[in-house]
């Protein structure tokens, strides 16, 4: 701070394309995942004089984005995207919004024309802050070089405070030439964004007390549980311990709680388990935290857990009351709120209402001998959810580090329900935007951080058609990725859909003209495989595991399976759809709840 | 049955003190049209050139927890220094100018001066033909003022939309 602005340009005075490396690098950058075009050439010349940050060269700047997610949430760390003016940032969008809706750091850096040209239409030029303004938490668009450094840095501040989410800085070329000062990073705090992250001790207390004297009490964690690091997690299983409560996790928050354990209720929401839909509904005092009642989550809002006093721990003020009015909100970071609520668990003096809790828990091991999850592997067809219950239990018998990305659709529900996952950041879906094409280039960005590890994308053969050029990618970089594809030769959700609610007229949802995915995998230098035997599938499993390199593995499942249990949109959680053979409310679908999505 | 605090309508007038900087505007006018809030009015300009500070004056209205909505989305927005609901802080001002043009001859020009008068509207413009008048106060007033114009001539009208700001001495910095 005390140096003036002569003495650094003095000190440190360099061309626009090395102030970005130079700020990439001192804010931990190892990777970045990109594709060039003339807008960015500078940075790419600069990426060829140094050696400090690896360049992942992507095969659509869609997929750089995604990869950048893969890498930020296994890793914790800010994930960086560098692509092309124009068609380069437009191809990005679909990505930023990806990271926006599930609140991943991303920073992507955009080429654009120079200054001079910006609003001329000029070649490639795209407005591109217009454009990503509503897709980013926050966007730049650096018109003087003395300003690039310092918005380099507020970049990965805004990326990662508060509840982190992506950032587009848009870098003319003139700018990526001219030669500025290199200023480090601040040590003022922001001017104007300063989340709050220390929970408020009276809304803590207020919390704490209702837990104890709750009858019927849940605890429903989401991804800001994940996002707020490992620490938090942990804090959250002791907390649950402790208070001896049930706990259920979000698609997001999945890994939050260990999977295995009694406590835990399962995922709840659309397709989330009878026990967590039927403990939400008939809860009295439900703690939240950092989840956002998402429709996926509540469906009928007027019907959502109706007697239940209801606590949100959000570091986001906005996602307070923002769907679902509550009783006492903290706003904090999810793992100093899980600190502050096991201290005054333990200081305050109030009585835990244990005899009802005993109760509840009775009433909840009532719910789960519905066994809502079981299906019957039988005859010669590979049932989906068997392929995943075989996928997790021979990995988990493997013991290797895993990472488990999905796509969207049928298979990413299964791969939720049935793949126990035991620790956060090693499950990556696509869930606020539901992005086809995700889990294969997430999968890639996971694997770049985690080189030793074991990474599957588990797939549906429509949604793996969306980004399968990385398989080039995979390929480059030796990126031993598994795909693990349930191909159901359906956009399998698409039917389920069409099955309930449009009199089975499978409109346009039927995988026609589907490659042939072994020579597929072939041709982009993997190892193709095939299974449709039921008695293979574990060998198929476990060759799969074995070979070093990317395979493509294609199993052949029950073309025409649904997923169950399922909550129709707009029903109540009390009026779930069981699978075929188990007793249940089965909701007829009004008129209202065809609307939805 | 919904609960009439849930579905009730109130105004607000809101208060936002924001970086004054490219792409602000767009920002709070996007989220309002992106998540479907109300703008009944929105005023910006700069009010601290040394500081570079903008204050934006919204007039929305909606339900209570949207109108919380609102705040809470504006104050996360990164270049947005202080929000603030000027309904509920207690008593304010709020303000409007209005240009208004009445184009009318003979008896007509008289009882537009006459109007005009009664409503402290200053003449700002004047030919043979028309006058430009000059109006502030709250909206309402300036809304009188143009339907009793309506049938005198009543030509043009240009209004700021509403500015606002806290009686007594505390304030939004
Ligand atoms: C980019 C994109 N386009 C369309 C959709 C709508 N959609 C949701 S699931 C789905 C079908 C996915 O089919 P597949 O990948 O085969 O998975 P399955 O449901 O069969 O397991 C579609 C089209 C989407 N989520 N994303
Ligand atoms: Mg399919």
């Amino acid at each position: 701070m005390s140096a003036s602005p002569e003495t650094l340009a003095a000190t440190r005075t360099m061309n626009g394309a090395e102030i970005v490396l130079q700020a990439l690098k001192d804010n931990g950058v190892e990777v970045i995942f990109g594709y060039p075009g003339g807008a960015v050439l500078p940075l790419y010349d600069a990426i060829f004089h140094q050696n400090a940050i690896r360049h992942i060269l992507v095969r659509h700047e869609q997929a750089a984005v995604h990869a950048a997610e893969g890498y930020a949430r296994s890793t914790g760390k800010v994930g960086v995207v560098l692509v092309t003016s124009g068609p380069g940032a437009t191809n990005a969008v679909t990505g930023l919004v990806d990271a926006l809706m599930d609140s991943i750091p991303v920073i992507c850096l955009t080429g654009q024309v120079p200054t001079h040209l910006i609003g001329n239409d000029a070649f490639q030029e795209a407005d591109t802050t217009g454009i990503t303004r509503p897709a980013t938490k926050h966007n730049y668009l650096v018109k003087d070089i003395n300003k690039l450094a310092g918005v380099m840095h507020e970049a990965f501040y805004v990326a990662k405070s508060g509840r982190p989410g992506p950032v587009v800085v848009d870098l003319p070329k003139d700018i990526l030439i001219g030669k500025g000062p290199y200023t480090e990073a601040p040590t003022t705090p922001h001017r104007s964004y300063r989340p709050k992250t220390r929970p408020e001790p009276q809304a803590i207390q207020a919390a704490v007390r209702l837990l104890k004297g709750a009858k019927r009490p849940i605890v429903y964690a989401g991804g800001g549980v994940i996002n707020a690091g490992p620490e938090a997690s942990r804090l959250l299983t002791e907390f649950v311990r402790l208070s001896g409560m049930p706990c259920t996790n979000t698609l997001m928050g999945l890994g939050a709680y260990p999977a295995e354990d009694r406590q835990f209720l399962g995922m709840l929401g659309m397709h989330g388990t009878y026990e967590a839909n039927l403990a939400m509904h008939g809860c009295d005092v439900m703690l939240n935290i950092g989840a956002r009642f998402d429709d996926r989550v509540t469906g009928r809002l007027n019907a959502f857990s109706p007697a239940s006093k209801k606590i949100h721990a959000d570091i986001d003020p906005s996602s307070i009351n923002k769907s679902v009015p509550v009783d006492v909100a903290i706003i904090g970071d999810a793992a100093a709120t899980l600190a502050a609520l096991l201290e005054c668990w333990q200081q305050d003096p109030t009585p835990q209402d244990r005899p009802a809790l005993a109760g509840w828990w009775r009433q909840i091991e009532e719910w789960r001998k519905t066994n809502c999850l079981q299906y019957r592997q039988e005859g010669a067809i590979i049932k989906p959810q068997h392929a995943v219950k075989r996928l997790y239990e021979i990995t988990r018998e493997l013991g290797r580090e895993t990472f488990i990305s999905t796509e969207v659709g049928q298979h990413q529900m299964w791969a939720a329900q049935y793949f126990g996952f035991q620790q956060p950041n090693h499950w990556l879906t696509s869930g606020g935007l539901g992005t086809m094409g995700y889990g294969l280039p997430a999968a890639m960005g996971v694997q770049v951080a985690h080189p030793d590890a074991l990474v599957i994308d588990i797939a549906g053969e429509a949604s793996i058609l969306m980004n399968i050029q990385e398989m080039a990618t995979l390929a480059q970089y030796r990126l031993p990725v598994k795909v693990f594809i349930l191909n159901n030769e359906y956009m399998g959700m698409v039917r389920q859909w069409q099955e309930l609610l449009h009199g089975s007229r499978y409109s346009e949802s039927y995988s026609a003209a589907l490659p042939d995915f072994v020579k597929l995998a072939e041709s982009f230098h993997a190892r193709g495989m095939r299974v449709s035997d039921p008695n293979q599938l574990d060998a198929a499993i476990r060759e799969m595991i074995a070979h070093p390199g990317a395979v493509i593995m294609d199993v052949l499942v029950e073309k025409e399976e649904s997923c169950f249990p399922m909550i129709p949109s707009g029903a109540a959680h009390n009026e779930m759809i069981l699978g075929p053979g188990q007793a249940g409310g089965v909701a007829g679908v009004t008129d209202e709840g065809k609307v939805l999505v | 049955m919904p609960n009439p605090s849930e579905t009730a309508l109130r105004n607000a007038t809101i208060a936002v003190l924001v970086e004054n900087e490219a792409g602000i505007l767009a920002r709070v006018v996007g989220l309002f049209s992106g998540r479907g809030y109300n703008i009944e009015s929105l005023t910006v300009a700069p009010v601290d050139d040394a500081r570079r500070l903008s204050r934006i004056t919204i007039v929305t209205s909606g339900t209570e927890m949207v109108i919380e909505q609102i705040k809470a989305q504006l104050d996360r927005l990164v270049p947005v220094h202080k929000v603030s609901d000027l309904t509920l802080e207690g008593p304010h001002l709020a303000r409007e100018l209005a240009l208004i043009k009445v184009v009318s001859r003979g008896e007509n020009r008289v009882e537009a001066l006459r109007l005009a008068e009664a409503f402290r509207a200053r003449v700002v413009d004047a030919t043979t033909e028309s006058f430009v008048f000059e109006l502030t106060g709250a909206g309402d007033k300036i809304d009188a003022f143009c339907a009793l114009m309506q049938p005198i001539g009543l030509a043009e009208v240009s209004r700021t939309g509403v500015v606002a700001i806290l009686r007594g001495p505390s304030g939004l910095s």
